[in-house]
């Protein structure tokens, strides 16, 4: 016989999706909050993003040509996505090398020391950023203001940061409601914080995408977000003076990036629906306790990294549901 | 401020110091008696955890040693007899003696003389290639060239030979542990009696078919046809399912078998070369 | 809103090229190679040698025990020789090689095209020259169909399924059949339910095949007890525990028989051999073949004979192109890529497909980013990804307990895989492993 054929087993056929189409889907979908926060903060975003993006590539480049010794795969675009999270979750005014460290901590010790892609146990953005929000917690904190012509929001604060101050001071929440920015600059994104919180409504459109394409189901994001708006509604509805309303917890802060990109990231997440919904119920619960009565303004940040660690315990004890089930 | 650097040593001394008490008094609290003897014959064991005593590990093997009224069914294939010895010296008791054993893989189905027939792209490895494929030559009974046997082997005494297709096993570095053995899903591995030098005369091949399907299959492929077991004068030569197999224990390397080999299955190794007779 | 399974499933594309194509007789090959083993069960025993002129129909290789079934020649010639021949796997099997001399047909088969449609024969009588004419499940699985037929002491089947759904992507002969036999189905299908003692049989269609399911509707007015159940789109549907899922809503338990729920699941090709083996007494000796592939020059559907070599069905419909890299027997999700293309037709094949060289090599391996999507995929309800991990690591215990035997070996966890991870390999792995510990346990 002149020519061999390829025998392998069964299935022939293979899906056109691949993890890098993945990847670079959720860059996608990131891409019209960027491009809101080149709006508001201009030319300092993509600065940031930048030196993010380019930072990640590059520690996983050297990570693993020099130290782990195999073929460079910053092609895949999990890198990319974490730059841009990282990115994300920063005050746009941030020093380069506060960047650049943040990078390293990220893709070196939240992903590659646990052994590179799919290995790590935590959101490895989230890793960088809460080592940067506990390390620098003055240039973590310092927000820049924005000024865009015709809208009257100088903001110097996020409205989250300004809440817990107010309530340090005793002042009850519906007198601090009058100086925070209304709902709907809130939903479009007026207000102060890290670059990509900005505007609620471009993440949830940027979610809707990632649904369609398949990317992500409903269950993390749905039940992170149903969860906040219960508990903080228990709250609010017992005492409205002392707790502000749900509305204002969903749309503060980086709950819809943390919901919709963070707490969705792949790898960091249970496999179960089951699973998935516990996770995100976890989340919900553990950022109100934070955002209420930590010291932190902010929680979703530490509330998805405890519910990371959770993950592997929800994998074991979260199946699906069997076919012909006993 | 030097009242602060006190503070601070005392601080972590006595925390160190209390927490090295309660360490002490919770080991001597939970502290398991253990035959003092199990650790003598651990430090004689080679310390590999091969497994191939069929014991999960070097201590393992250790406590059933001590456990066992003799020593007649255990044994450490690596430390041989040497080790058995001390071992019996230090609990008292007799080991039996074996014959040092060497791995061999019983094909000699190189692509030279094995010709691939299809293109395997599946996961690589013999075990799961074999459960859907026979091999990607004619030959259903020889090596798969994955090596499962390489992966098994703890000893660095397996070497791959992917231009080649069969693997080969490093007599020196071989202890014999079987792990290759119990991997090779054709059950290729044999381990046989070690010679002096290494040397060895044996059958390279498992294959059962019939003499003509064989060595369509496979040039150096045992045909079954039974001269070998003709010309062998101490009976170490049997005949089984078109296929020939030297038995080690018997075999006493005369080297008459392998000139009668018509398809060269038979392989004599680390042989000087034989005097070219005119 | 259409009926469907509910756990998992996948969309493979369906790339049925040759739907649009009549079923055309193949030539009759010059030689014929009929393994004694074409069905699950022992092999069937010769009953010819070397030199025996045998005609088409004629039985050369008797059933060997309850589970097996008999072997018919498929065409009229002289037994060439009694040999062994390498399956799909590599393996040799017996088989019977007959030179092809003319087409001389045993004198009690009907080989007319008219249609009858009366059932005056009996059940016992049904189920005998279904086991007569040696007919096993069409559909792929080549299990005996006159053991399915007698069901185990205490079960009672109350329903027939009836399986046109032909789920495999590229696959058309069970679509074409359908379509130019849908009455002798019908009565095959009523021949089946007398045999059971069933009132109610139901054909599945999926979807995509609309003009099969409006003939059906059409037409199983006129049978009673039948009825036809269109089905949304959905890899493996034609399982038999989701067809069976997807028609009824009752889920066969975890290692028992499709008979606990009272179904009893038929291909649509063997309902259209039972009507020939019952009304025309044709044993089962040739098949509806689909021959495809994106590089062919004309795919289509044949009729044919068992034992022809897939060779002479490539050369019919237009020869191996040259970019060819694969040939598959069966469906892409199911079916085995051969070794060599003089392997025989036999009565589980039901097409073959042609892979372009760029198609067939596997693509390169990546970690696993646990994005869950083998879990939802997957048509049991089982972790795919976990099942690959743990028998990777040969932790057979661990994987019997998470189900590993419950798989139905789909493919739709490799198939759906992003990272392109060979899991199904694994699996199987993983499955034959466990399925030797618990033999040895059983003893």
């Amino acid at each position: 016989m002149d020519k061999l054929f390829t025998v392998s087993p069964s299935p022939h056929i293979f899906s056109g999706d691949s993890t890098r189409k993945i990847m670079y889907r959720v860059a996608i979908a990131l891409l019209p909050a960027l491009l809101w926060a080149v709006f508001i903060f201009g030319l300092d975003t993509l600065r940031v993003t930048s030196i993010a993006v380019g930072a990640c590539l590059g520690v996983e480049y050297i990570i693993q040509k020099y130290l782990m010794k195999q073929k460079p795969s910053i092609s895949d675009g999990s890198a990319l996505v974490t730059g841009i999270l990282l990115a994300f979750n920063v005050p746009s005014g941030l020093p380069w090398w506060i960047i650049v460290i943040g990078a390293v901590t990220a893709i070196g010790i939240g992903k590659m020391s646990f052994g590179g892609l799919g290995c790590n146990i935590f959101n490895p953005a989230l890793v960088g950023r809460v080592f940067l929000l506990i390390s620098f917690p003055v240039q973590m904190n310092t927000w820049p203001s924005i000024a865009i012509d015709g809208v009257d929001s100088i903001t110097s604060a996020t409205p989250l940061s300004l809440i817990k101050e107010g309530l340090a001071k005793g002042m009850p929440v519906s007198e601090m409601l009058e100086s925070m920015p209304p709902v709907s600059d809130l939903l479009l994104g007026y207000s102060g914080g890290s670059l990509g919180e900005m505007s609620a409504l471009l993440l949830i459109i940027g979610g809707i995408y990632l649904m369609i394409r398949k990317v992500i189901t409903w269950h993390i994001p749905v039940s992170v977000i149903a969860t906040v708006i219960l508990v903080s509604g228990v709250f609010w509805f017992s005492d409205p003076v002392e707790y502000i309303n749900p509305v204002y917890h969903i749309l503060t802060g980086g709950l819809m990036l943390g919901a919709i990109f963070m707490a969705t990231d792949m790898v960091s997440s249970p496999m179960t629906p089951k699973g998935q919904i516990i996770y995100g119920v976890g989340i919900g619960i553990i950022t109100i306790c934070i955002r209420l009565f930590g010291a932190y303004p902010e929680g979703i940040s530490f509330a998805i990294l405890i519910m990371n660690a959770v993950t592997p315990i929800l994998n074991m004890y979260c199946k699906p549901k069997r076919f012909g089930g006993r | 401020m030097s009242i602060t650097i006190v503070y601070t040593i005392a601080t972590l001394s006595i925390l160190g110091g209390s927490a090295a008490v309660i360490l002490y008094l919770v080991a001597q609290k939970f502290k398991v008696y253990e035959d003092p003897r199990i650790d003598e014959v651990e430090k004689a064991l080679p310390g590999a955890n091969c497994g191939g005593c069929g014991y999960a590990g070097c201590r393992a093997f250790a406590e059933a040693c001590v456990n066992a009224p003799d020593l007649m069914e255990l044994y450490c294939p690596v430390g041989g007899d040497e080790v058995m010895g001390k071992i019996a010296d230090i609990l008292g008791l007799v080991a039996v003696k074996k014959d040092p054993r060497v791995a061999f893989i019983r094909c000699n189905g190189v692509c030279e003389f094995r010709p691939d027939t299809s293109n395997y792209d599946g996961v690589k490895t013999c075990a799961i290639e074999l459960l859907v494929y026979s091999g990607e030559t004619d030959c259903q009974w020889g090596c798969l060239g994955y090596g499962d046997c390489y992966e098994a082997c703890d000893f660095n005494a397996i070497e791959l030979r992917p231009q080649l297709g069969v693997p080969l096993i490093i007599d020196d570095n071989c202890v014999a542990c079987g792990a290759c053995v119990e991997a090779c899903p054709n059950n290729l591995i044999e381990l046989r009696k070690k010679f002096p030098k290494n040397r060895k005369v044996v059958v390279a091949c498992r294959n059962q078919d019939k003499g003509a399907v064989a060595v369509k299959a496979c040039k150096v492929a045992c045909i079954g046809c039974g001269k070998c077991v003709k010309v062998c004068p101490f009976d170490a030569i049997t005949l089984e399912n078109n296929l020939a197999f030297i038995d080690s224990d018997k075999c006493k390397l005369c080297r008459k078998c392998p000139p009668v080999c018509p398809t060269g299955a038979i392989l004599e190794l680390n042989f000087p070369p034989r005097k070219v007779i005119e | 809103m259409l009926k469907t399974f509910k756990i998992g499933g996948v969309h493979p594309p369906g790339s049925k090229l040759s739907a649009g194509r009549p079923i055309e007789n193949l030539p009759l090959p010059l030689s014929v190679f009929i393994p004694l083993a074409q069905h699950i069960g022992s092999p069937a025993v010769p009953v010819v040698a070397r030199g025996d002129v045998v005609k088409t129909g004629q039985l050369i290789a008797r059933s060997n025990g309850f589970v097996s079934a008999n072997i018919h020649s498929s065409v009229s010639g002289k037994v060439k020789k009694i040999d062994s021949m390498a399956d799909s796997s590599g393996y040799p099997r017996q088989g019977i090689m007959i030179d092809v001399e003319g087409d001389e047909w045993m004198e009690d088969i009907d080989r007319s095209e008219t249609l009858s449609r009366e059932i005056d024969v009996d059940g016992q009588e049904i189920i005998d020259k279904i086991q007569k004419a040696g007919i096993v499940g069409l559909g792929g699985a080549t299990f005996p169909t006159h053991v399915k037929l007698i069901p185990p002491k205490g079960m009672k089947v109350e329903i027939l399924l009836i399986n046109g759904v032909e789920c495999e992507p590229y696959l058309t002969s069970d679509h074409r059949l359908m379509l130019e036999k849908a009455d002798e189905i019908l009565t095959g299908t009523r021949f089946l339910m007398k045999a059971l003692k069933v009132k109610k049989a139901v054909v599945g269609i999926e979807k995509n095949k609309p003009d099969a399911v409006r003939l059906f509707a059409e037409k199983s007015k006129s049978y009673e007890g039948i009825s036809i159940i269109e089905l949304k789109v959905k890899y493996p549907q034609g399982g038999e525990k989701q067809l069976i899922k997807a028609v009824t809503g009752r889920e066969v338990p975890s290692g028992a028989l499709p008979v606990a729920v009272g179904a009893i699941v038929s291909n649509v090709g063997t309902a259209f051999a039972v009507y020939e083996a019952v009304r025309k007494n044709k044993p089962l000796i040739e098949r509806v073949v689909t021959i495809t592939g994106k590089g062919l020059a004309n795919p289509s559907n044949f009729k044919v004979r068992i034992g022809t070599p897939t060779s002479a069905i490539i050369e019919a419909a237009g020869g191996l192109p040259e970019d060819t890299g694969k040939i598959i027997s069966g469906g892409p999700m199911m079916g085995r890529a051969i070794t060599h293309p003089e392997m025989p037709v036999t009565k589980g094949t039901s097409g073959i497909i042609l892979m372009k060289k760029t198609e067939s090599r596997r693509q390169e391996v990546i970690e696993c980013i646990r994005c869950s999507r083998c879990v939802r995929a997957c048509p049991m309800g089982l972790e795919p990804y976990f099942l690959m991990t743990a028998s990777e690591k040969n932790l057979f215990d661990i994987v019997e307990k998470e189900r590993i035997m419950d798989c139905i070996e789909c493919g739709s966890c490799s198939y759906i895989c992003p990272s392109k991870r060979p899991l199904l390999d694994y699996i199987r792995y993983g499955k034959a492993k466990v399925g030797q510990i618990i033999r040895t346990r059983k003893k």
